[in-house]
Protein backbone atom coordinates (compact mmCIF):
# COMPACT_ATOMS: atom_id res chain seq x y z
CA UNK A 1 0.00 0.00 0.00
CA UNK A 2 2.60 2.36 0.94
CA UNK A 3 4.54 1.86 -2.20
CA UNK A 4 1.47 2.57 -4.30
CA UNK A 5 1.24 6.18 -2.34
CA UNK A 6 4.40 7.33 -2.21
CA UNK A 7 5.67 4.97 -5.21
CA UNK A 8 6.10 8.46 -7.30
CA UNK A 9 7.48 10.37 -4.60
CA UNK A 10 10.39 7.16 -4.16
CA UNK A 11 10.50 7.17 -8.00
CA UNK A 12 11.55 10.24 -8.53
CA UNK A 13 13.43 10.59 -5.16
CA UNK A 14 15.49 7.23 -6.23
CA UNK A 15 16.35 9.17 -9.64
CA UNK A 16 17.73 11.86 -8.10
CA UNK A 17 20.02 10.19 -5.82
CA UNK A 18 21.12 8.37 -8.87
CA UNK A 19 22.14 10.97 -10.73
CA UNK A 20 24.12 12.25 -7.76
CA UNK A 21 25.60 8.65 -7.06
CA UNK A 22 27.11 8.68 -10.57
CA UNK A 23 29.26 11.46 -9.82
CA UNK A 24 30.28 10.44 -6.91
CA UNK A 25 31.19 7.07 -8.21
CA UNK A 26 32.83 8.72 -10.69
CA UNK A 27 34.82 10.56 -8.31
CA UNK A 28 35.49 8.11 -6.26
CA UNK A 29 37.32 5.86 -9.09
CA UNK A 30 39.37 9.04 -9.98
CA UNK A 31 40.44 9.56 -6.81
CA UNK A 32 42.50 6.24 -6.67
CA UNK A 33 44.11 6.42 -10.16
CA UNK A 34 44.60 10.35 -10.64
CA UNK A 35 47.63 11.96 -9.57
CA UNK A 36 47.16 15.04 -6.33
CA UNK A 37 49.91 17.37 -6.10
CA UNK A 38 48.41 20.89 -5.36
CA UNK A 39 50.44 23.88 -5.40
CA UNK A 40 49.47 27.61 -4.90
CA UNK A 41 50.04 28.03 -8.58
CA UNK A 42 47.81 25.11 -9.55
CA UNK A 43 44.82 26.58 -7.17
CA UNK A 44 44.59 29.93 -8.28
CA UNK A 45 41.80 31.84 -10.85
CA UNK A 46 42.11 31.39 -14.62
CA UNK A 47 42.14 34.85 -15.96
CA UNK A 48 44.28 35.07 -19.00
CA UNK A 49 47.82 33.62 -17.30
CA UNK A 50 48.78 36.27 -15.19
CA UNK A 51 47.63 37.23 -11.67
CA UNK A 52 43.86 37.72 -11.56
CA UNK A 53 43.10 41.36 -10.75
CA UNK A 54 40.35 42.04 -7.76
CA UNK A 55 37.43 39.50 -6.71
CA UNK A 56 36.42 37.01 -8.29
CA UNK A 57 32.69 37.82 -7.65
CA UNK A 58 33.74 41.62 -8.79
CA UNK A 59 30.28 43.45 -9.35
CA UNK A 60 28.55 42.46 -12.48
CA UNK A 61 25.33 44.62 -13.98
CA UNK A 62 22.45 41.95 -13.88
CA UNK A 63 20.77 43.87 -16.93
CA UNK A 64 17.80 41.32 -17.32
CA UNK A 65 16.11 41.88 -14.16
CA UNK A 66 12.98 43.62 -16.03
CA UNK A 67 12.98 40.39 -17.93
CA UNK A 68 13.10 38.19 -14.63
CA UNK A 69 9.86 40.31 -12.91
CA UNK A 70 7.82 39.44 -17.18
CA UNK A 71 8.74 35.97 -16.27
CA UNK A 72 7.42 35.62 -13.21
CA UNK A 73 4.36 37.25 -14.29
CA UNK A 74 3.96 34.90 -17.55
CA UNK A 75 5.24 31.68 -15.29
CA UNK A 76 2.50 32.61 -12.76
CA UNK A 77 0.14 32.59 -15.80
CA UNK A 78 0.95 29.48 -17.36
CA UNK A 79 0.18 27.83 -13.93
CA UNK A 80 -3.51 28.85 -14.39
CA UNK A 81 -3.55 27.94 -18.12
CA UNK A 82 -2.69 24.19 -17.53
CA UNK A 83 -6.15 23.53 -15.35
CA UNK A 84 -7.92 25.34 -17.75
CA UNK A 85 -6.02 23.11 -20.91
CA UNK A 86 -7.29 19.80 -18.87
CA UNK A 87 -10.62 20.91 -17.80
CA UNK A 88 -11.49 22.33 -21.42
CA UNK A 89 -12.75 18.79 -23.48
CA UNK A 90 -15.19 18.75 -20.11
CA UNK A 91 -16.62 22.20 -20.82
CA UNK A 92 -17.17 21.98 -24.69
CA UNK A 93 -18.62 18.87 -23.76
CA UNK A 94 -21.25 20.21 -21.54
CA UNK A 95 -21.83 23.24 -24.11
CA UNK A 96 -19.35 25.68 -21.87
CA UNK A 97 -17.25 25.51 -24.47
CA UNK A 98 -17.63 29.34 -26.13
CA UNK A 99 -17.71 31.19 -22.59
CA UNK A 100 -14.62 29.36 -21.17
CA UNK A 101 -12.74 30.33 -24.52
CA UNK A 102 -13.70 33.88 -24.08
CA UNK A 103 -12.42 34.02 -20.54
CA UNK A 104 -9.21 32.54 -21.17
CA UNK A 105 -8.78 34.97 -24.02
CA UNK A 106 -9.36 37.79 -22.03
CA UNK A 107 -6.86 36.77 -19.20
CA UNK A 108 -4.26 35.69 -22.25
CA UNK A 109 -4.99 39.24 -23.96
CA UNK A 110 -5.02 41.18 -21.00
CA UNK A 111 -1.06 39.73 -20.25
CA UNK A 112 0.13 40.25 -24.07
CA UNK A 113 -1.42 43.77 -24.06
CA UNK A 114 1.28 43.97 -21.11
CA UNK A 115 3.74 42.14 -22.69
CA UNK A 116 3.18 44.95 -26.34
CA UNK A 117 3.02 47.86 -23.62
CA UNK A 118 6.63 46.83 -22.20
CA UNK A 119 7.91 46.38 -25.76
CA UNK A 120 6.73 49.49 -26.66
CA UNK A 121 7.62 51.30 -23.56
CA UNK A 122 11.57 50.12 -24.70
CA UNK A 123 12.19 48.06 -21.14
CA UNK A 124 13.19 45.29 -23.39
CA UNK A 125 15.61 47.19 -25.37
CA UNK A 126 19.39 46.90 -24.24
CA UNK A 127 21.33 49.63 -23.81
CA UNK B 1 3.90 -10.72 -15.44
CA UNK B 2 4.96 -7.11 -14.27
CA UNK B 3 2.87 -7.37 -11.31
CA UNK B 4 4.73 -9.76 -9.23
CA UNK B 5 8.12 -8.37 -9.29
CA UNK B 6 8.70 -6.39 -5.89
CA UNK B 7 8.46 -2.75 -6.36
CA UNK B 8 12.22 -2.19 -5.05
CA UNK B 9 14.04 -4.53 -6.90
CA UNK B 10 11.74 -3.41 -10.13
CA UNK B 11 12.88 -0.18 -9.49
CA UNK B 12 16.77 -1.05 -9.11
CA UNK B 13 15.86 -2.27 -13.02
CA UNK B 14 14.65 0.82 -14.25
CA UNK B 15 17.30 2.49 -12.66
CA UNK B 16 19.36 0.44 -14.58
CA UNK B 17 17.99 0.70 -17.56
CA UNK B 18 17.50 4.03 -17.76
CA UNK B 19 21.41 4.76 -16.64
CA UNK B 20 22.18 2.34 -19.31
CA UNK B 21 20.61 4.06 -22.30
CA UNK B 22 21.08 7.24 -20.69
CA UNK B 23 25.13 7.00 -20.97
CA UNK B 24 24.95 4.63 -24.22
CA UNK B 25 22.99 7.23 -26.07
CA UNK B 26 25.37 9.85 -24.97
CA UNK B 27 28.71 8.09 -25.79
CA UNK B 28 26.94 7.23 -29.19
CA UNK B 29 26.18 11.19 -29.19
CA UNK B 30 29.22 12.21 -28.41
CA UNK B 31 31.06 10.30 -31.37
CA UNK B 32 28.13 11.21 -33.46
CA UNK B 33 28.92 15.08 -33.17
CA UNK B 34 32.61 14.63 -33.59
CA UNK B 35 31.94 13.16 -36.67
CA UNK B 36 28.92 14.87 -38.18
CA UNK B 37 30.40 18.32 -37.50
CA UNK B 38 33.68 16.73 -39.14
CA UNK B 39 31.97 16.18 -41.97
CA UNK B 40 29.94 19.02 -42.69
CA UNK B 41 33.29 20.94 -42.30
CA UNK B 42 35.45 18.32 -44.76
CA UNK B 43 37.45 16.62 -42.16
CA UNK B 44 37.61 12.99 -41.12
CA UNK B 45 37.30 13.17 -37.62
CA UNK B 46 38.27 11.26 -35.10
CA UNK B 47 40.12 8.24 -37.28
CA UNK B 48 42.66 6.18 -35.13
CA UNK B 49 41.48 5.07 -31.57
CA UNK B 50 39.75 1.87 -31.74
CA UNK B 51 41.27 0.23 -35.19
CA UNK B 52 38.33 1.77 -37.23
CA UNK B 53 36.66 5.05 -37.97
CA UNK B 54 37.50 6.44 -34.47
CA UNK B 55 34.74 4.49 -32.92
CA UNK B 56 36.26 4.36 -29.68
CA UNK B 57 37.43 7.78 -29.23
CA UNK B 58 34.65 8.92 -26.41
CA UNK B 59 35.60 6.22 -24.18
CA UNK B 60 39.46 7.48 -25.23
CA UNK B 61 38.55 10.84 -23.78
CA UNK B 62 36.77 9.56 -20.20
CA UNK B 63 39.74 7.56 -19.29
CA UNK B 64 42.09 10.74 -20.09
CA UNK B 65 40.02 12.74 -18.26
CA UNK B 66 39.37 10.29 -15.25
CA UNK B 67 43.49 10.16 -14.53
CA UNK B 68 43.67 14.24 -14.69
CA UNK B 69 44.01 15.99 -11.09
CA UNK B 70 41.04 17.66 -9.62
CA UNK B 71 41.47 21.02 -8.72
CA UNK B 72 39.89 23.17 -6.55
CA UNK B 73 40.81 26.74 -6.60
CA UNK B 74 41.41 28.58 -3.44
CA UNK B 75 39.22 31.38 -3.89
CA UNK B 76 36.51 29.36 -4.78
CA UNK B 77 33.22 29.27 -2.67
CA UNK B 78 34.21 25.03 -2.17
CA UNK B 79 30.81 23.77 -1.01
CA UNK B 80 29.02 25.34 -4.09
CA UNK B 81 31.58 24.52 -6.52
CA UNK B 82 32.25 20.66 -5.42
CA UNK B 83 27.71 20.60 -5.52
CA UNK B 84 27.20 21.91 -8.73
CA UNK B 85 28.03 18.61 -10.76
CA UNK B 86 25.84 16.44 -8.75
CA UNK B 87 22.98 19.22 -8.99
CA UNK B 88 23.52 19.29 -12.97
CA UNK B 89 23.40 15.45 -13.45
CA UNK B 90 20.39 14.44 -10.48
CA UNK B 91 18.51 16.82 -12.49
CA UNK B 92 18.97 15.14 -15.77
CA UNK B 93 18.67 11.76 -14.58
CA UNK B 94 15.25 12.49 -13.06
CA UNK B 95 13.71 13.91 -16.36
CA UNK B 96 14.01 10.15 -17.81
CA UNK B 97 11.69 8.99 -15.03
CA UNK B 98 8.56 10.18 -17.07
CA UNK B 99 10.02 9.34 -20.54
CA UNK B 100 7.66 5.81 -21.83
CA UNK B 101 9.85 3.52 -24.40
CA UNK B 102 6.97 1.15 -24.60
CA UNK B 103 3.43 1.18 -24.27
CA UNK B 104 4.15 -0.59 -20.17
CA UNK B 105 7.54 0.31 -20.45
CA UNK B 106 7.87 3.63 -18.37
CA UNK B 107 9.76 4.22 -15.17
CA UNK B 108 6.65 5.88 -13.58
CA UNK B 109 3.67 7.27 -15.17
CA UNK B 110 3.45 10.17 -13.82
CA UNK B 111 0.21 12.15 -13.36
CA UNK B 112 1.63 15.66 -13.59
CA UNK B 113 4.18 14.16 -16.49
CA UNK B 114 4.87 17.74 -18.15
CA UNK B 115 4.60 19.87 -15.05
CA UNK B 116 6.89 17.86 -13.60
CA UNK B 117 9.51 17.25 -16.87
CA UNK B 118 9.65 21.09 -16.99
CA UNK B 119 10.55 21.93 -12.91
CA UNK B 120 13.14 19.25 -13.38
CA UNK B 121 14.75 20.45 -16.33
CA UNK B 122 15.19 24.13 -14.92
CA UNK B 123 17.25 21.50 -12.25
CA UNK B 124 20.77 21.63 -14.33
CA UNK B 125 20.42 25.61 -15.10
CA UNK B 126 21.02 25.53 -10.98
CA UNK B 127 23.65 23.56 -11.39
CA UNK B 128 25.05 25.86 -13.87
CA UNK B 129 24.53 28.76 -12.06
CA UNK B 130 26.04 27.22 -9.04
CA UNK B 131 28.64 26.49 -10.68
CA UNK B 132 29.66 29.74 -12.11
CA UNK B 133 28.96 31.58 -9.20
CA UNK B 134 31.43 28.96 -7.12
CA UNK B 135 34.25 28.98 -9.55
CA UNK B 136 34.97 32.67 -7.95
CA UNK B 137 36.43 33.59 -11.55
CA UNK B 138 34.95 36.27 -13.40
CA UNK B 139 34.24 34.34 -16.71
CA UNK B 140 32.47 31.38 -14.69
CA UNK B 141 30.33 34.35 -13.11
CA UNK B 142 29.05 36.20 -16.53
CA UNK B 143 28.55 32.61 -18.11
CA UNK B 144 26.27 31.77 -14.96
CA UNK B 145 24.66 34.89 -15.31
CA UNK B 146 24.20 34.30 -19.00
CA UNK B 147 22.72 30.78 -18.58
CA UNK B 148 20.08 32.50 -15.91
CA UNK B 149 19.15 35.06 -18.38
CA UNK B 150 18.94 32.28 -20.92
CA UNK B 151 16.42 30.46 -18.89
CA UNK B 152 14.25 33.37 -17.88
CA UNK B 153 13.77 34.30 -21.41
CA UNK B 154 12.99 30.37 -22.84
CA UNK B 155 11.39 28.69 -19.84
CA UNK B 156 8.18 30.98 -21.19
CA UNK B 157 8.08 29.34 -24.80
CA UNK B 158 8.89 26.00 -23.73
CA UNK B 159 6.29 26.09 -21.14
CA UNK B 160 3.81 27.50 -23.77
CA UNK B 161 4.27 25.39 -26.29
CA UNK B 162 3.65 22.55 -24.56
CA UNK B 163 0.41 24.07 -22.89
CA UNK B 164 -0.93 23.99 -26.30
CA UNK B 165 0.02 19.92 -26.50
CA UNK B 166 -1.71 19.36 -23.16
CA UNK B 167 -5.21 21.25 -24.83
CA UNK B 168 -4.85 18.79 -27.32
CA UNK B 169 -4.05 15.83 -25.42
CA UNK B 170 -6.33 16.76 -22.71
CA UNK B 171 -4.14 15.05 -20.30
CA UNK B 172 -0.27 15.89 -18.94
CA UNK B 173 1.04 12.37 -18.20
CA UNK B 174 3.12 11.71 -21.48
CA UNK B 175 2.16 7.87 -22.13
CA UNK B 176 -1.45 9.44 -22.58
CA UNK B 177 0.34 12.08 -25.24
CA UNK B 178 1.87 9.59 -26.94
CA UNK B 179 -2.03 7.06 -26.51
CA UNK B 180 -3.49 10.65 -27.58
CA UNK B 181 -1.02 10.82 -31.16
CA UNK B 182 -1.87 7.20 -31.83
CA UNK B 183 -5.71 7.84 -31.49
CA UNK B 184 -7.47 7.95 -35.30
CA UNK B 185 -8.35 11.60 -36.49
CA UNK B 186 -10.20 10.70 -39.60
CA UNK B 187 -10.24 7.19 -42.14
CA UNK B 188 -9.97 7.44 -45.54
CA UNK B 189 -10.87 4.28 -47.65
CA UNK B 190 -11.40 2.10 -44.15
CA UNK B 191 -7.80 2.65 -42.84
CA UNK B 192 -7.34 4.53 -40.10
CA UNK B 193 -4.94 7.37 -39.86
CA UNK B 194 -3.66 8.55 -36.91
CA UNK B 195 -1.00 11.53 -36.74
CA UNK B 196 1.69 12.54 -34.40
CA UNK B 197 1.31 16.26 -32.89
CA UNK B 198 3.89 17.75 -35.56
CA UNK B 199 1.70 16.90 -38.41
CA UNK B 200 -1.99 17.57 -36.54
CA UNK B 201 -1.61 20.71 -35.58
CA UNK B 202 1.70 21.44 -33.31
CA UNK B 203 3.93 21.92 -35.74
CA UNK B 204 4.71 26.01 -34.51
CA UNK B 205 5.04 24.38 -31.38
CA UNK B 206 7.22 21.88 -32.51
CA UNK B 207 9.41 24.36 -33.75
CA UNK B 208 9.62 26.99 -31.15
CA UNK B 209 9.70 23.85 -29.07
CA UNK B 210 12.98 22.96 -30.50
CA UNK B 211 14.59 26.52 -30.83
CA UNK B 212 13.36 26.76 -27.28
CA UNK B 213 15.39 23.87 -25.85
CA UNK B 214 18.54 24.76 -27.81
CA UNK B 215 18.41 27.88 -25.59
CA UNK B 216 18.17 25.55 -22.40
CA UNK B 217 20.72 23.54 -23.64
CA UNK B 218 23.17 26.37 -24.54
CA UNK B 219 23.54 25.05 -27.92
CA UNK B 220 24.49 27.18 -30.84
CA UNK B 221 23.58 29.73 -31.90
CA UNK B 222 22.72 30.08 -28.20
CA UNK B 223 25.70 29.03 -26.35
CA UNK B 224 26.37 32.33 -24.76
CA UNK B 225 27.20 30.50 -21.06
CA UNK B 226 30.15 28.61 -22.83
CA UNK B 227 31.44 30.84 -25.26
CA UNK B 228 34.59 29.87 -25.86
CA UNK B 229 35.87 32.82 -28.21
CA UNK B 230 34.78 35.10 -25.20
CA UNK B 231 34.25 33.74 -21.50
CA UNK B 232 37.44 31.04 -21.76
CA UNK B 233 35.26 28.25 -21.30
CA UNK B 234 32.26 29.95 -19.93
CA UNK B 235 30.69 28.37 -16.46
CA UNK B 236 33.26 25.50 -16.66
CA UNK B 237 36.29 27.46 -16.49
CA UNK B 238 37.89 26.13 -13.53
CA UNK B 239 36.76 22.85 -13.43
CA UNK B 240 39.43 19.99 -14.22
CA UNK B 241 39.66 16.41 -14.84
CA UNK B 242 36.58 14.14 -13.55
CA UNK B 243 34.70 17.10 -12.67
CA UNK B 244 34.47 18.71 -15.71
CA UNK B 245 33.89 15.54 -17.49
CA UNK B 246 30.62 15.23 -15.11
CA UNK B 247 29.73 18.91 -16.66
CA UNK B 248 30.18 17.21 -20.57
CA UNK B 249 28.44 14.28 -19.96
CA UNK B 250 25.49 16.02 -17.88
CA UNK B 251 25.33 18.71 -21.27
CA UNK B 252 24.86 15.83 -23.30
CA UNK B 253 22.71 13.86 -21.52
CA UNK B 254 20.60 17.06 -21.02
CA UNK B 255 20.19 16.55 -25.06
CA UNK B 256 19.30 13.20 -25.09
CA UNK B 257 16.81 13.82 -22.16
CA UNK B 258 15.55 17.17 -24.51
CA UNK B 259 15.34 15.06 -27.66
CA UNK B 260 13.43 12.29 -25.76
CA UNK B 261 10.69 14.89 -24.89
CA UNK B 262 10.75 16.49 -28.35
CA UNK B 263 10.37 13.17 -29.57
CA UNK B 264 7.49 11.63 -27.61
CA UNK B 265 5.48 14.87 -27.47
CA UNK B 266 5.59 15.79 -30.97
CA UNK B 267 7.17 13.28 -33.11
CA UNK B 268 4.72 10.37 -31.23
CA UNK B 269 6.93 8.71 -28.79
CA UNK B 270 7.76 5.06 -28.81
CA UNK B 271 4.62 4.94 -31.51
CA UNK B 272 4.72 3.99 -34.98
CA UNK B 273 1.33 3.19 -37.57
CA UNK B 274 0.54 -0.38 -38.26
CA UNK B 275 2.03 -1.74 -35.19
CA UNK B 276 -0.10 -3.23 -32.01
CA UNK B 277 0.71 -3.00 -28.50
CA UNK B 278 2.40 -6.04 -27.88
CA UNK B 279 4.38 -5.45 -31.47
CA UNK B 280 4.84 -2.01 -29.54
CA UNK B 281 6.34 -3.29 -26.27
CA UNK B 282 9.36 -5.22 -28.21
CA UNK B 283 9.86 -2.39 -31.03
CA UNK B 284 9.00 0.71 -29.25
CA UNK B 285 12.09 1.87 -27.36
CA UNK B 286 13.88 1.13 -30.97
CA UNK B 287 11.19 3.46 -32.39
CA UNK B 288 11.27 6.08 -29.71
CA UNK B 289 15.17 5.88 -30.24
CA UNK B 290 15.41 6.35 -33.77
CA UNK B 291 13.16 9.27 -33.53
CA UNK B 292 15.69 10.79 -30.82
CA UNK B 293 18.84 10.35 -33.32
CA UNK B 294 16.73 11.83 -35.60
CA UNK B 295 16.26 15.25 -33.06
CA UNK B 296 19.81 14.95 -31.98
CA UNK B 297 20.79 15.18 -35.89
CA UNK B 298 19.03 18.13 -35.94
CA UNK B 299 20.35 20.03 -32.79
CA UNK B 300 24.32 19.06 -34.50
CA UNK B 301 22.99 19.95 -37.70
CA UNK B 302 22.21 23.82 -36.39
CA UNK B 303 25.49 23.87 -34.40
CA UNK B 304 27.61 23.69 -37.18
CA UNK B 305 25.51 25.88 -39.35
CA UNK B 306 24.68 28.88 -37.39
CA UNK B 307 27.04 31.11 -35.77
CA UNK B 308 26.30 32.08 -32.35
CA UNK B 309 23.77 35.13 -31.47
CA UNK B 310 23.94 38.57 -29.33
CA UNK B 311 23.02 38.23 -25.89
CA UNK B 312 20.46 41.37 -26.62
CA UNK B 313 18.88 39.56 -29.93
CA UNK B 314 18.89 36.23 -27.51
CA UNK B 315 16.57 38.13 -24.82
CA UNK B 316 14.86 39.81 -28.18
CA UNK B 317 13.80 36.81 -29.94
CA UNK B 318 12.22 35.27 -27.43
CA UNK B 319 9.94 38.31 -25.60
CA UNK B 320 9.13 39.36 -29.00
CA UNK B 321 8.77 36.53 -31.68
CA UNK B 322 8.47 33.23 -30.00
CA UNK B 323 6.25 34.15 -26.56
CA UNK B 324 3.78 36.12 -28.42
CA UNK B 325 3.75 33.28 -31.00
CA UNK B 326 3.04 30.91 -28.68
CA UNK B 327 0.00 32.45 -26.93
CA UNK B 328 -1.54 32.75 -30.27
CA UNK B 329 -0.54 28.81 -30.77
CA UNK B 330 -2.53 28.39 -27.46
CA UNK B 331 -5.60 30.50 -28.84
CA UNK B 332 -5.37 28.50 -31.92
CA UNK B 333 -5.32 25.25 -30.43
CA UNK B 334 -7.76 25.80 -27.79
CA UNK B 335 -10.31 27.64 -30.30
CA UNK B 336 -9.86 24.44 -32.58
CA UNK B 337 -10.67 21.76 -29.78
CA UNK B 338 -14.04 23.50 -28.74
CA UNK B 339 -14.95 24.22 -32.32
CA UNK B 340 -14.35 20.71 -34.06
Amino acid sequence: MLEQYFGDYITVAVFLATGGLLVGAGLLVAGLIRPNKPSKTKSEIYECGIVPVGDGWSQTHIRYYIFALLFLIFDVEAIFIFPWALQLETFAANGQGLFVLVVMFLFIGTLLEGLLYAIRKGVLKWE
Amino acid sequence: MIENVPFALLLGIKVLVVLGLMLGVSLVLIYAELKWSAHIQSRVGPWYVGGRWGWAHPLAEAVKFLQKEDLVPEEADDKVFRLAPYVMLAGTVATFVVIPIGPEWVARNLDVGIFYLLAISSLSTLGVLMAGWGSGNKYSLIGGVRAGAQLIAYELPLVLALVAVAIQAGTLSLTGIVEAQATPLFTIGGVDIALPYVLSGQIIGFVIFVIASLAELNRTPFDLPLAESELTMGYVTEYSGLRFTMFFLGEYAGMVSMAAIVSTVYLGGYWMPGLSDSALDIAGPFILLAKIFFVLFLFIWFRWTWPRIREDQLQGLAWKWLIPLTLFNIIATATLKVVL
